[in-house]
This record gives C-alpha cells, sequence and structure tokens, in this order.
C-alpha cells in the first residue's frame, strides 16, 4: 500500500513567490559558506541531507488530494483539491490510452476539495468509470455546480467519463474493490466526513477539515475508537492550539497538538500533520512539525507515534 | 485537583498541582471560575503558580483559554508563574506563551501585576 500526495494546503492553494525563493537561496548560499562542490551530484546530496527541508523544498500549495496505490488496477483517491489535476495526468500518462476506473472518497464539498475536478483529465476521457463516493446529500449537486454557468465554461455533462455518485452511510463500513471504507461524521460547517480505510490489515485514517474538542468526552471517545490503532492517521493540523481554540474556534480546524493527543491515546502509529494553513511559510509548516514531535516525545507512553508533515509529492509506504 | 490559594496585596496567587487533562478539567474550570469571581470582587489580579502542575493537556488548556478570556472582559490580569519544564515547553508548543503571560518565578509575575503584591510577597 502506498500513499501519494497530490495536495496537502487547506483552503486556498499557494504558491511560491520570488521573494520566497530568493530567501530559500541566500540562506542555502549562508548555509553552503566555505565549502567546496565539485558536481551536481555534490551540491544535490548537500541539499537533501544537510539543509532543513523549509529551504531545500518546500510543502506545496495544492489544495487537498491523497492518493491510496493499494495494488488494484482501479485508482482511489480522497478529495478532488487543486492536487486532483496533477493526479490526472499521472493517471493518463500511466495507463496510456486504456480507460481507467477511479474511486473518489469526499469528506465534504467545500470548494477547496472539488476544486481540482474541472481540471481533472481523466474526466475529459470517454472510458473512464469515476465513482465518486460520500456521505453528503448534495455531493452531485456541488460538482455540478462549480461546472455550470458562469463559473467554467465546460459543463458537467459534456464530461466524456461515466460518473457515478454513491451515498455512503456513517458508521456503515463499504467495500469498494477491495478497499473496505467507513465514514465517520466530523465537527465543521456543513458537515464533514473522516474514512477509515482497511485493506490487507492496514488502516488508514483521512480525517480533514474536523474540530476536535476533548473535553467533549463522547466525541473523543468516537474519534479515539475510529483511530484505534490505525497505522496512519492523515490529520488536520492547520492551526496551532491556542488559535483553534481562542479566534479560530468553531472555524472547523484543528492543532497539530490535538492530532498527538487523539493518535496516542488510539494507538496510532503514525500522524501525519495535513490541510496546512495556507498564510503559513515552509518554516512555519516545519516548525509546527518539530513542536509535534516533541510534545510526542515529552507525552510518550508505552508506544512511540511518528510524527510527519505532510507536502505535496509525499510518498509513503505502509 | 486541589487548588490552594493565597493572598498578595492585589493580587490571588491560585496553585493548581497534579495533571491537569481531560479527565479532571471539568472541575478544575469550575474552580478556577470561583477563583476568578473571588479576584474580581477583590479588583485582584490572579497569577496561576504552576509550581505543582506536572502536566497540562489541550483540554487543560482550553480551561485557561476560558478564563483568561473572562478576565480579560471583568478587567482582571491574569497570568502564569513557574512552570515546570514540560508544562513551559506545551505552552510554547501550543502557543499559549502568546496567550497569557508567562514569568519564571512567582516573584516575576507579582512584580508585573502589582508593587504592592510583590511587596507583600517579600514579607512573606
Amino acid at each position: 500500500m502506498r500513499v501519494r500526495f497530490w495536495g496537502t494546503r487547506g483552503s486556498i492553494p499557494v504558491a511560491l513567490t520570488a521573494a520566497d525563493i530568493r530567501d530559500k537561496l541566500a540562506r542555502a548560499l549562508l548555509a553552503a559558506s566555505g565549502r567546496r562542490f565539485d558536481s551536481y551530484g555534490e551540491a544535490h546530496a548537500f541539499a537533501e541531507e544537510t539543509l532543513p527541508f523549509s529551504v531545500s523544498h518546500s510543502f506545496g500549495g495544492h489544495t487537498s488530494c491523497v492518493e491510496f496505490e493499494t495494488g488494484h488496477e482501479e485508482y482511489f483517491v480522497c478529495d478532488m483539491g487543486s492536487g486532483a489535476r496533477a493526479f490526472g495526468e499521472h493517471i493518463l500518462a500511466r495507463q496510456g490510452g486504456r480507460p481507467a476506473t477511479i474511486n473518489v472518497f469526499m469528506s465534504h464539498v467545500h470548494w477547496d476539495h472539488i476544486m481540482g475536478f474541472p481540471f481533472f483529465g481523466p474526466a475529459y476521457v470517454p472510458g473512464t468509470r469515476l465513482r465518486i463516493y460520500g456521505c453528503h446529500d448534495i455531493l452531485e449537486q456541488a460538482f455540478r455546480l462549480q461546472q455550470s454557468p458562469p463559473c467554467f465554461p465546460v459543463s458537467f455533462d459534456q464530461l466524456g467519463a461515466t460518473i457515478e455518485f454513491v451515498k455512503l452511510t456513517p458508521g456503515q463500513p463499504r467495500e469498494v474493490s477491495g478497499l473496505k471504507v467507513t465514514g465517520q461524521l466530523q465537527r465543521h460547517s456543513g458537515d464533514s466526513y473522516g474514512y477509515r480505510f482497511e485493506i490487507g490489515g492496514r488502516s488508514i485514517v483521512y480525517t480533514t477539515d474536523s474540530e476536535h474538542k476533548l473535553e467533549d468526552r463522547a466525541q473523543t471517545a468516537a474519534i479515539v475508537a475510529f483511530f484505534r490503532d490505525a497505522d496512519l492517521v492523515i490529520f488536520d493540523a492547520m492551526y496551532s492550539l491556542a488559535e483553534a481554540i481562542s479566534v479560530k474556534e468553531d472555524w472547523g480546524h484543528s492543532s497539530n497538538v490535538v492530532g498527538v493527543e487523539l493518535c496516542q491515546m488510539a494507538g496510532a502509529k503514525h500522524l501525519v500533520l495535513f490541510h496546512h494553513e495556507p498564510a503559513n511559510s515552509d518554516a512555519a509548516i516545519e516548525g509546527a512539525l518539530r513542536d509535534a514531535r516533541r510534545l510526542e516525545e515529552l507525552t510518550r507512553g508505552a508506544r512511540p507515534l511518528r510524527v510527519s508533515a505532510a507536502h505535496d509529492g509525499m510518498e509513503i509506504d505502509l | 485537583m486541589p487548588l490552594s490559594h493565597r493572598s498578595y496585596g492585589a493580587a490571588r496567587v491560585v496553585s493548581p498541582r497534579g495533571r491537569l487533562d481531560h479527565d479532571n478539567c471539568e472541575g478544575f474550570q469550575r474552580d478556577l471560575a470561583v477563583q476568578l469571581d473571588a479576584c474580581t470582587q477583590e479588583g485582584a489580579a490572579l497569577v496561576l503558580d504552576m509550581s505543582g502542575l506536572e502536566y497540562v493537556s489541550s483540554a487543560g488548556l482550553r480551561c485557561l483559554m476560558i478564563a483568561a478570556k473572562q478576565a480579560a472582559t471583568r478587567a482582571n490580569r491574569m497570568v502564569v508563574a513557574s512552570p515546570q519544564p514540560v508544562v513551559a515547553e506545551i505552552l510554547q508548543i501550543s502557543r499559549f506563551n502568546l496567550v497569557l503571560p508567562v514569568f519564571g518565578t512567582t516573584r516575576e509575575a507579582l512584580a508585573s501585576v502589582s508593587p504592592q503584591a510583590v511587596q507583600a510577597f517579600d514579607k512573606g
């Protein structure tokens, strides 16, 4: 099982600016002062192994889109944020003209989670089969709405793919081409749903756009049960805890601190911070990751919790 | 959680002990509200002496946030004093050090809220 992140940012896509790149270059040059590189390979290795991730890389700016490669010929993906454009190109290149079957699981239909669909290449290819799963009644309406005049030039009915919308019931597991999926209601404006995926003894929880109030014992117990012993938890860590429970309370998002606490309570193995705040720089996201890892160290129980921060292009093998 | 207090001039020092998490945060929040009401009646600042607090979770920090908001609306000052190293790090990690002023000692915290309070503290 391979998890591939095509989009990891929350709310709206962002891109590095000229000033951001200049800043990274200046920091890299400073870090390399006094060193000599005799080849591109040496310089590349220095960038890869010595520089901080936030200097040598970027977490990226596409909105939510996460693929699960299960070994099955069909594709599985959570959400159709702006990362779906590159995911579509990946499918077209890999299929080499053969029609694809793609299973999409929608957390909810806020714009940042559907905006990539009009640019999702396979949707335009006759023979493609798209099954869009979700727990909302208004799933199809939302996809049609964003491809209606005057918002977009190609209407939903002009798409070449055969598209089917499949309603899921929260709490009721469903088998989708070998992948068992169970939805759970989350606290978010208009509701969102987290999904627990299980296949071959491995389990992944995709839980974005979800606000957790740990003082609510019943809700916490339900979430811990949903996360229980998961191999991977992809978690909305958009804000700091102080923001999430003050100026941004009831905005429907969570924090790195709550992610660590819930995963520790549930005995999960790997927490991935996700749905990064668009205003946060690469250094700020790296700082949130550093803080989450330190909190995990300070509060570690019997089993350590691995903590990562998702970036566009990241792959995790389970 | 036992929530004892001492008064120094126009400041009330409240001292939570042990662990503050989702198991005991409701009781702590009630007890802290009582202390804050007393501060409002006395026109006193509230100093939260964290030297006896071993751990605070997000649910516990939420209690502090609620108290800090109440204090702000009543024009009471509320500050944190002498957190243990682990709690001090949790305050930083959660960015609570940006919500409530944190001082290394109770004396420094008292000095920040009232000269009379720190004089009373020095007198013992």
